[in-house]
């Protein structure tokens, strides 16, 4: 039985697994329609998030399964009280894989441990949310066909947005990919990630304020969203949230083939103008991370289709 | 200075000058019944000077906190009056509620009957994280 807290803990052969069995499920999409027919996925938000948990439960009901969902984390025993690995053991006694999302850092580590079942991590405060990566991950290799030899511009919040650690990490085991990080002074990478995967690893980046001018060498530009969440401090948000708005002009600039993403929701960081270039892709992504969930709930239930 | 031979019990050896009486509050050695002794600034040819302690009582030596506090030093078995075994402790892969996270966003905080584990995640720079949060322990 096993879970998946950290992309890390995928291998890079497992991953390359997870994208082929996802291009197979889209190809073919009526061979998994029945393939998680009497299992339950129980979806535990302690946290608001819409698109994420109705990416869980479309995925398993387009493989035939059925969600086992709590209204909000108010109602929830949680509220009462419980722990995270009381909830968890109970849970596992009525579904067969769990989603969990929570406020608090290592809580879905905490549930995997005592679950019994697996567990995906569907975000765990500033810290890890891999099925993102892996939609993230999946997009890039339809945008681009590969893994390797890429310039990747990360725009916006790289200190506090964890989507963002994690594609780095989840990229910087593949040969030949220099990033380009592209923030405000404020909301730079944290050290340790540049320390412990960049440098570590020999790998090439630049830092710089200006997203204009790295724009002309990008093959894939990610941008992020400052969260309002991740702020102790009100002002602090206000002024740094409108740091980066990337709109059609500035666009120009950019590479007939660059690849845009976004981990989403936007608030205004990518105008809607941009949403009919066929560069942005951030809408696909949303697409391609239901079809990643969907893989990975075959993979950790060890469905074979 | 003369301190009895140890019948069954442990020398904690080569801790680093001035660092007995932390390790002797850390291993909670006031608790125990048994005789203990400190002997402080102990000249030694390798160290210049070193800290001992002495535990005359067959106790669970917590090796980790050893460990995590000063990797250098040994202890040596003792039983019926005679050395059985001279260990080193190395510095612990993994400590269990001997240092603590201190993120507010870590499950720990809300969570209070969870031990708080930290992984050794640099042998060189000493660097322990916790295993929840990824946080290092400063």
């Amino acid at each position: 039985m096993r879970s998946l807290i950290d992309i890390l803990e995928l291998s890079v052969e497992e991953l390359d697994e997870l994208i082929a069995l996802a291009e197979d499920i889209i190809a073919n999409p009526a061979k998994y329609q029945e393939s998680c027919r009497h299992k339950k996925l129980a979806t535990l938000f302690f946290e608001p998030s819409t698109r994420t948990r109705l990416s869980f439960e479309a995925a398993m009901y387009e493989l035939g399964g059925d969600v086992l969902s709590m209204s909000s984390a108010g109602s929830s025993s949680a509220a009462k009280g419980e722990s995270v690995a009381d909830t968890a053991k109970t849970v596992s006694c009525y579904a067969d894989i769990i989603a969990m999302r929570h406020p608090k850092e290592g809580a879905p580590m905490v549930a995997a441990m005592n679950a019994g079942i697996p567990v995906i991590n569907a975000g765990d405060g500033g810290h890890n949310h891999p099925t993102q990566t892996l939609a993230d991950l999946l997009t890039i290799w339809r945008e681009k066909g590969k893994f390797t030899g890429l310039t990747i511009g990360l725009c916006g919040d790289l200190k506090f947005g964890r989507t963002v650690h994690s594609l780095i990490a989840a990229m910087a085991r593949y040969t030949g990919n220099r990033f380009v990080l592209i923030s405000p002074e404020e909301l730079k990478l944290p050290s340790y990630v540049k320390k412990d995967i960049l440098e570590k690893n020999g790998i090439e980046y630049i830092q710089t304020t200006d997203l204009e001018k790295a724009l002309p060498e990008l093959d894939i530009l990610y941008m992020t969203r400052v969260q309002r969440e991740r702020f102790f401090n009100e002002e602090d948000y206000l002024r740094l949230k409108d740091s980066y708005i990337l709109t059609p002009e500035k666009l120009k600039k950019g590479r007939a083939d660059l690849s845009i993403l976004h981990p989403l929701p936007r608030v205004n960081e990518i105008s809607v103008g941009v949403d009919a270039d066929p560069r942005a892709v951030y809408f696909k992504q949303v697409l391609n991370g239901k079809y990643m969930r969907m893989a990975l709930i075959l993979k950790l239930l060890e469905v074979e289709v | 200075m003369k301190i009895d031979s140890i019948k069954n019990g442990f020398v904690i050896d080569h801790i680093t000058a001035g660092r007995g009486m932390e390790i002797y509050r850390l291993l909670k050695l006031d608790k125990l019944s048994c005789p203990v002794a400190i002997i402080q600034n102990v000249l030694s040819n390798k160290m210049g000077r070193k800290d001992i302690i002495k535990i005359d009582g067959d106790i669970q030596l917590n090796t980790e906190i050893l460990g995590y506090v000063d990797p250098d030093v040994t202890v040596d078995i003792i039983k019926d009056e005679k050395l059985v075994e001279k260990r080193r402790i190395a510095l612990p892969e993994k400590l269990t509620n001997v240092i603590f996270c201190k993120n507010p966003r870590c499950i720990t905080t809300t969570e209070q009957e969870l031990p708080h584990i930290f992984n050794l995640t640099d042998k060189e720079k000493r660097i322990y994280r916790c295993i929840y949060c990824e946080t290092k322990h400063e």
